[in-house]
């Protein structure tokens, strides 16, 4: 019952987002406040979600250089500035996640 | 056809996130049928992602359901720029063009009808980019699933943190300007004050108040420059 209200509820709320703006568009124009809000809306939502998945483990602050994830992801973000390219970004970061995890254990 | 075939770069890419959706879900605890059902209906991958990484998390439904509003809020920017061109097609186009609506088909489909080139056929070649983009993500669903199922400790050996590098090629790119960065430092900073916040609502707070500063900062630089021009 839960996973049944919860793909339901998933599936109406980006049905919602997509069909509705596509259909009424041909009449009606987005107001202009909106389309700027809405340019910053990936960047925000990315960014609040992936931070604290990075420098916590199992609820508890884990700042350090022995931290796979925080090292790996700074240097992801380094090499996502520098090529701007998806894939080489997720390699670059994997590695060193990779490496770190055999380097200090804990996999 | 055309659709279809500028599309196969992006399909690529996708795969990947396909695979580790499928695996990801089901070590969250999501049943076989509910993973399968949220590939076929919901069809958002990032939003799979974060859903699956919330239930991992024991989050609520409630909570998933506002996260996945506030995460696909940007396919409505895709349908405001796309209505001009199918906007006048009858519902039995909208609809489907709607609920097929990807960042991929979108990315696609925008450069080919900007470049006017298409005429009537957008309607087709729109449809062809959807339905290989459905059919490859329903396949890599699954193949997820079996291999998320052999694969002992997958989540120990980063597919968490596959999705979070993800996110960061995807995030960093999209900085070309100041407002955006600030969202970005703002989004990370009031997400990591607001973790402890119940139901992970952090998240949406983070958000919201991210989407605020950026939007404020914008504002202040329009003004400041045409308060420049006019002097």
């Amino acid at each position: 019952m839960k996973e049944f209200l919860l793909i339901a509820g998933m599936t109406a709320v980006t049905f919602g987002v997509r069909y509705p703006v596509l259909a009424l568009l041909g009449r009606t124009n987005m107001p202009p406040h909106l389309m700027r809000a809405l340019r910053f809306v990936p960047v925000a939502v990315l960014s609040a979600l992936s931070a604290p998945m990075v420098v916590t483990v199992d609820g508890q602050w884990f700042v350090s250089m022995a931290n796979p994830a925080l090292v790996g992801s700074l240097v992801a973000g380094l090499v996502a500035w520098k090529s701007k390219h998806l894939l080489y970004t997720i390699v670059a970061g994997m590695i060193v996640f990779v490496m770190m995890k055999l380097l200090f254990g804990g996999a | 056809m055309l659709g279809a075939r500028d599309t196969i770069p992006m399909i690529i890419g996708a795969i990947p996130f396909g695979i580790l959706f499928g695996a990801l879900a089901i070590s969250a605890g999501l049943s076989l049928i509910g993973t399968i059902s949220m590939s076929l209906f919901v069809f958002a991958g990032s939003s799979q992602f974060v859903a699956a990484t919330l239930l991992s998390q024991g989050v609520g439904v409630v909570v998933i359901v506002l996260t996945t509003l506030i995460v696909n809020v940007r396919h409505a920017l895709y349908s405001a720029s796309l209505a001009p061109y199918v906007g006048h097609l009858p519902q039995r186009w909208l609809l489907p063009l709607g609920f097929f609506l990807t960042d991929e088909t979108f990315a696609v489909v925008i450069k080919r009808f900007s470049s006017g080139e298409m005429g009537d056929n957008n309607r087709w070649y729109y449809l062809g980019s959807a339905l290989a983009m459905y059919g490859n993500w329903q396949v890599c669903t699954l193949i997820g699933i079996y291999a998320g199922g052999n694969l002992q400790g997958l989540s120990e050996w980063g597919l968490e943190f596959a999705m979070i590098v993800t996110f960061i090629g995807i995030v960093v790119p999209l900085i070309t300007d100041r407002p955006m960065l600030a969202t970005a430092i703002v989004a990370v900073a009031v997400g990591l004050l607001g973790r402890d916040l119940p139901h992970n609502l952090g998240l949406i707070v983070a958000s919201l108040v991210a989407i605020a500063a950026g939007y404020s900062l914008e504002t202040c630089m329009m003004s400041q420059q045409s308060a420049e021009t006019d002097q």
